[in-house]
């Protein structure tokens, strides 16, 4: 039998430093890929115990667990301690549609002073702090792939793709980081 | 090695390190912040390259990007051989190795001039003309001789081993340009508080303050002032200040690219540093600082080398400490020129006259150079110029009349006034407007939020381009800007004058406008006189301003020559329009990271490592990366695949089919949904049941199939193919959203979710069964066509019981993280049943023995179900599905539409070729009638004789007939048979 | 590349965010089954292309993934207005030229 904690993510052992840029795989995570009318969401915010934001680009962040507004009924919740969110979204009635995607997202952890440029290279969006602050959430494009990208800091961003993209994500942080 | 023509104690570079270069091999020596161009000329080196069509020695012309002749290669080793750089713009740097264009055997002695001389033969519309017929000339005479004369530089024939970079950028202000217009623009800007981006293309800010020594701002000269306030921008943290950088491109809603290049300059770049950056900035505002660019005059024989533009000559003087010679001649219809020519007798360089087109002209510079003993001629043109290589004298004539003469000089500076550099205004579309007065198209309407300052903009006096550049850079900031930057004190130099065209109507000889393309004053006079009466008829004609400068000295000289000819004022001729890039760009910048293995991402399954090390082969299917066949030792493709397939027959073999597409369709109505995206009936399919579902398009046509399993009342699993899987989801999507957006549903693309290991064959059962927990694998519990939920190897999972193969199967769907664990626990228990792992031929050869079709290969966006055999897919009475009023479409239900058949070839071991034509009669007349072509074809080792599925014309009532395939070798005979070529009654997959 | 204002994310996010997806305010006929040859023409093939004002279809694949409509104007390539998926036509007053 395999032991359900051995997950082998995709960027394992993957690590990209160079001054003023840190590049690592984040923790594996339980995903849920939400989706929900308004008249589900006070229900499901309180069975998740996290606000689903109503606003574009907001986020909600309770201990391990975060919401991430995607789209106007649309949430990726992320639980890096392995809460069973299906379990949760499972005692709620109204209509809504729960898709575990733990396994289909992986994530990146980019840090440093480096990290908005290096991200420039790829993301067409305006990272200045005024324009994407620190919270703030988007379904985005990095170079030629898709990402979730989730400004966690002053200096620090979480970039969730699709796993297979993975590789390509992780290349193109190198290949922008390098031009200082 | 000395540079004779550098001067002690004049220019900016005095005490800078001296940089030794070489051109054509030949050593010299420059100083750091040189340009090649500036360095050649120190050293007395004028000639630098031969022209486009007559070869014709050129030299150097300006002083920056507007440069048209002096051209050259730049190698700095085997691979970076870049061709057509402007002199002007590369700096030197140690061991720079430059070398001269278009030039044989070298570029003094060049046989190419030749063309010279026969001139006449390649005169205006030469290529209209002569490159018409016979046909066979192409290959004998135009590709090889001809066009390899003309040319400039050559292409490298290495891959560029460099690397380019990008970046999006946005702020509140973009200048381009940063001269003291772009400077005290970026300067107001930055004061409010917004985000600036300022980029110039020269090496350092200054602009025309580079030599415009009668500038003075703030108390200092002009060039202080700039170096000072260049220095307060670069230490703020709201500015970016770009240099190297061009500004190419102005596109739509003020997004303006630029490339700025990081390390042509530098003699030993870092491993993997950048080339070039490309920045793609987005601004709320745009202030173009562009400046305005000098025009040489016309007349016969302007293009000798020594022969240049009286700003440029002026720059080298005052920036670079370089005389372009000792005794310079002037000819000018521009007081700007006189300037230059003060600055040259000032620094001890001689001049043998000023010789200016316009009567009667006066002001301070004309009595200061008479006060200097200069001989200055009013009211005269140059007519002649001599010298082989490099001009030795000019002859003057009074254009009222009388005797000429010859001056001897050892170079001619040259002005015909300015051309604002609206290029990137009029790309941004803003309308431009011709102001008679001046002869000048200046920046008219906007269409885009952009401010246009200084010289571009037509301003001509120091202090009022300030005015205006502080005053644009406030505004850039919107509505709380208040403008803070006090600038006092400006005082700058005022030129009047400038002409456009010739000064008197010519000879044979040659008067060039157009340096690069070696287009004459004649040339254009004749395109008129051949009846081009637009502007953009006679540049396509004469190819004037088509080169890689885009005419940027050139076009307004042609544009006045045609306009005059025509009896037209300018405007009615028109204006060919500016278009990007301002100046060439490399393709590296534009292709930036996405070269090698990030041109494109490549997807792998989380099965991918496994099959590596066993050795598997791998094939493309869009993105992804699928194993083929897995070879063992001394197998060949064939070898393998028979093999594999043999032996999922017989025993089982295990298959990575993750990469198939996967949506959730969740929600009350997801049956309801599903009825209207498929053709198939969903809502009697019962929990843990699957299908077959075809999906259309409204036209009809087959877009896409899968299986699909109902996993509970309101929620469906389901499949696509490979390379379907983002555009269905999307298809769904998009008539969720806007066609049916009352349904309950939601849909989630769950591809990568879930890893999937596809066990087919007779011993699949007993292959999983030790690896599964809490599902009944029984046949009465868990039929064909059923999907439970449980674990697999201890980790949740889909079973789905299905088959792509005809054989008992399972599909394994597992959360990806596990993948490869659960393979690799399936192929121990397969490996003591002797399954074998299998790649994505052996599976399209079995399910061809079954006629299963694969969308995109028998289907081509123009076959329907019926087509394809699959009416049975079609729910008989259901009220509406996407596509199903498309397929009562009279074309569609009409007869001899091609449908899907079996082919067997008579000789059955002959394996036709996927795409043959095939025909009724082999021996009808070229070209035949065609009734359709192969669309899968394959040796098939289970039936032991090939097999092939193909649309034909009529198909399904041929059956038993026999058709051909026309080939090199012959026509193949071919039977029409039954798609399925195995197992006809389909019972393997039961039992 | 175009800033386009995304009715639900309400924000101007970069076009590369964005798909086209054809002509807008065309809408699939409740009963299909009873068209007729040309009304199914008109809604399935036809479309206006006209030099000036157009009502299309954008969906903001790669951000809210929402698909929504916008007029805009061929001829300058500007975009006059954005709105969400199923509210009418709007009114362009003056703009719409």
């Amino acid at each position: 039998m395999v032991d359900a904690a051995a997950r082998i993510s995709p960027l394992d052992g993957r690590l990209f430093q160079d001054e003023g840029i840190l590049v690592e795989p984040a923790v594996p995570a339980v995903r849920l890929a939400l989706r929900a009318p308004s008249a589900a969401r006070a229900a499901l915010s309180k069975a998740l115990g996290i606000d689903l934001s109503q606003r574009p680009k907001a986020s909600a962040v309770h201990g391990a667990r975060a919401a991430l507004w995607l789209g106007p009924d649309e949430w990726l919740v992320i639980d890096e301690e392995g809460g069973d969110l299906m379990a949760a979204c499972g005692t709620v009635t109204a209509f809504h549609s729960a898709v575990d995607v733990s396994h289909r997202n992986t994530a990146l952890l980019v840090s440093g002073r480096r990290a908005a440029d290096v991200l420039s290279a790829g993301c067409p969006q305006d990272l200045s702090r005024g324009a994407f602050p620190v919270g703030a959430a988007s379904r985005t494009v990095f170079g030629k792939v898709e990402i979730v990208l989730w400004r966690t800091g002053e200096e620090a961003f979480r970039v969730e793709c699709w796993r297979s993209f993975s590789d390509y994500v992780f290349m193109l942080f190198e290949a922008a980081a390098r031009d200082a | 090695m000395q540079q004779p023509f550098r001067l002690a104690d004049v220019g900016r570079l005095g005490a800078a390190a001296p940089v030794n270069f070489t051109f054509d091999g030949k050593p010299f020596t420059g100083l750091t912040g040189d340009t090649l161009a500036s360095a050649l000329l120190a050293n007395g080196v004028h000639l630098v390259g031969r022209s486009f069509k007559y070869h014709r020695p050129r030299g150097i012309v300006s002083a920056g990007a507007e440069e048209p002749n002096a051209l050259v290669g730049i190698h700095r080793d085997a691979a970076r051989k870049t061709p057509n750089v402007r002199a002007t713009v590369q700096e030197v740097h140690a061991g720079l190795e430059a070398v001269s264009q278009n030039r044989w055997p070298s570029l003094a002695f060049d046989v190419g001039a030749l063309n010279d001389a026969a001139s006449p033969f390649f005169s205006a519309g030469f290529y209209y003309k002569t490159f018409m017929w016979p046909k066979a000339a192409w290959e004998r005479l135009y590709e090889p001789f001809i066009r390899r004369a003309a040319g400039l530089g050559v292409a490298p024939d290495q891959p560029d081993p460099d690397v380019y970079a990008n970046r999006f950028a946005h702020c509140d202000v973009l200048v381009i340009g940063a001269g003291a217009a772009g400077l005290a623009a970026a300067l107001a800007a930055a004061d409010t508080g917004a985000r600036v981006i300022l980029a110039d293309e020269q090496a350092e800010t200054g602009g025309a303050l580079r030599f415009e020594t009668g500038a003075a701002i703030d108390g200092r000269p002009g060039w202080d002032w700039a170096k000072a306030v260049t220095a307060d921008l670069a230490a703020r943290d709201n500015v970016r200040l770009l240099t190297r950088t061009t500004g190419f491109g102005y596109y739509a809603q003020n997004i303006v690219g630029l490339v700025e290049r990081l390390t042509d300059h530098l003699a030993k770049p870092a491993p993997e540093q950048p080339r070039e950056r490309l920045w793609q900035v987005r601004a709320k505002r745009v202030v173009l600082a562009t400046g305005a660019i000098e025009r040489h005059m016309v007349f016969a024989g302007n293009d000798r080398p020594g022969i240049m533009l009286a700003s440029a000559a002026r720059t080298y003087l005052n920036h670079f400490g370089v005389a372009v010679g000792r005794n310079v001649a002037v000819y000018t219809a521009d007081d700007s020129a006189w300037l230059a020519a003060l600055d040259l007798k000032r620094a001890g360089v001689g001049i043998a006259a000023i010789v200016d087109a316009r009567s009667e002209i006066r002001g301070a510079h004309v009595e200061e150079a008479r006060r200097l003993g200069i001989e200055c001629l009013e009211g005269h043109a140059v007519t002649a110029t001599a010298g082989r290589l490099r001009v030795s004298s000019i002859q003057v004539r009074p254009l009222a009349g009388g005797a000429g003469r010859v001056i001897p000089c050892d170079a001619l500076i040259t002005s015909s006034g300015w051309t604002p550099a609206v290029h990137l205004f009029s790309q941004s579309r803003g309308k431009l407007a011709f102001e008679a007065e001046t002869q000048r198209f200046l920046p008219g309407t906007s269409a885009q939020d952009v401010d246009c300052v200084g010289a571009c903009g037509g301003s001509i006096d120091l202090a009022q381009t300030i005015e205006q550049a502080l005053e644009a850079g406030t505004r850039a900031d919107g509505a709380q800007g208040r403008r803070a930057t006090i600038v006092k004190d400006v005082r700058g130099e005022v030129w009047s004058g400038g002409m456009l065209g010739t000064a008197e109507t010519g000879t044979g000889v040659k008067a060039f406008v157009d340096f690069q393309n070696d287009v004459t004053a004649k040339d254009i006079r004749q395109a008129v006189r051949e009846g081009m009466r637009s502007i953009e008829h006679v540049k396509r004609f004469t190819t004037t301003g088509m080169a890689t400068d885009q005419g940027k000295t050139s076009n307004m000289h042609g544009l006045a020559i045609a306009a005059e000819m025509l009896g037209k004022p300018i405007p009615e001729v028109g204006l060919t329009t500016f278009r990007a890039p301002y100046t060439p760009v490399t393709f590296g910048a534009l292709a930036g990271h996405s070269r090698g293995a990030l041109f494109e991402p490549v997807r792998r399954t989380p099965i991918h490592s496994w099959a590596q090390e066993k050795g598997a082969a791998f094939e493309d299917v869009g993105q992804w990366k699928r194993a083929w066949y897995f070879p063992e030792a001394g197998e060949d493709m064939h070898a393998a695949v028979a093999r594999e397939c043999r032996t999922v027959r017989e025993s089982a073999g295990i298959f990575d089919a993750s990469t198939l597409g996967k949506i959730e369709v969740v929600g009350p109505d997801a049956a309801r949904f599903m009825e209207l995206m498929y053709t198939n009936p969903w809502a009697k399919l019962g929990v843990g049941r699957c299908r077959y579902g075809v999906m259309l398009r409204e036209d009809g046509f087959i877009y896409d199939d899968g299986v699909v399993g109902r996993i509970a009342e309101d929620r469906f699993h389901v499949t696509t193919t490979t390379g379907g899987a983002p555009r269905v989801l999307n298809h769904m999507e998009d008539y969720l959203q806007t066609e049916f957006p009352d349904l309950r549903v939601f849909l989630t693309s769950t591809s990568e979710q879930w890893a999937v290991i596809a066990v087919q064959g007779p011993r699949s059962r007993d292959i999983i069964a030790p690896l599964v927990d809490g599902i009944d694998l029984s046949d009465a519990a868990m039929p064909h066509m059923s999907v439970r939920e449980g674990t697999v190897c201890g980790v949740p999972a889909r079973l789905f019981r299905m088959s792509f193969t005809g054989e008992r199967g399972f599909e394994i769907n597992v959360p990806a993280d596990y993948g490869r664990t659960v393979w690799e626990a399936v192929w121990a228990e397969g490996e003591k049943r002797g399954a074998c792992a299998y790649g994505t031929e052996t599976m399209h050869v079995l399910r061809a023995e079954k006629g299963f079709i694969i969308v995109g290969q028998e289907t081509d966006g123009t076959v329907t179900p019926q087509d394809a055999g699959l009416i049975w897919a079609i729910g008989k009475n259901k009220a509406d599905f996407v596509g199903m009023r498309g397929l009562r479409r009279a074309d569609l239900v009409a007869p001899g539409r091609k449908q899907l058949v079996g082919l067997r070839t008579k000789d059955p071991n002959t394996v036709l070729d996927e795409g043959a034509q095939i025909v009724a009669d082999p021996h009808q007349a070229v070209p035949m009638t065609m009734l359709g072509h192969v669309t899968s074809s394959y040796w098939s080792e289970n039936c032991g004789h090939s097999i092939a599925l193909a649309l034909v014309a009529g198909g399904h009532d041929r059956m038993g007939e026999t058709l051909y395939v026309p080939m090199p070798g012959g026509a193949i005979a071919v039977e029409v048979a039954s798609t399925v070529f195995f197992d006809e009654k389909g019972e393997r997959a039961n039992g | 590349m175009l800033l386009i204002h995304c009715p639900y994310c309400q924000e101007d996010r970069p076009e590369l965010e964005f798909r086209h997806a054809g002509e807008a305010h065309i809408a699939r006929p409740a009963d299909m089954a009873a068209l007729s040859d040309e009304d199914f023409e008109r809604f399935f093939f036809i479309r206006s292309n006209p030099k000036g004002v157009v009502f299309e279809r954008w969906r903001h694949m790669h951000g809210c993934a929402r698909f929504f409509n916008a007029a805009r104007d061929t001829v300058s390539d500007r975009f006059l207005k954005t709105y969400k998926a199923g509210e009418p036509k709007p009114d362009l007053g003056g703009e719409g030229r």
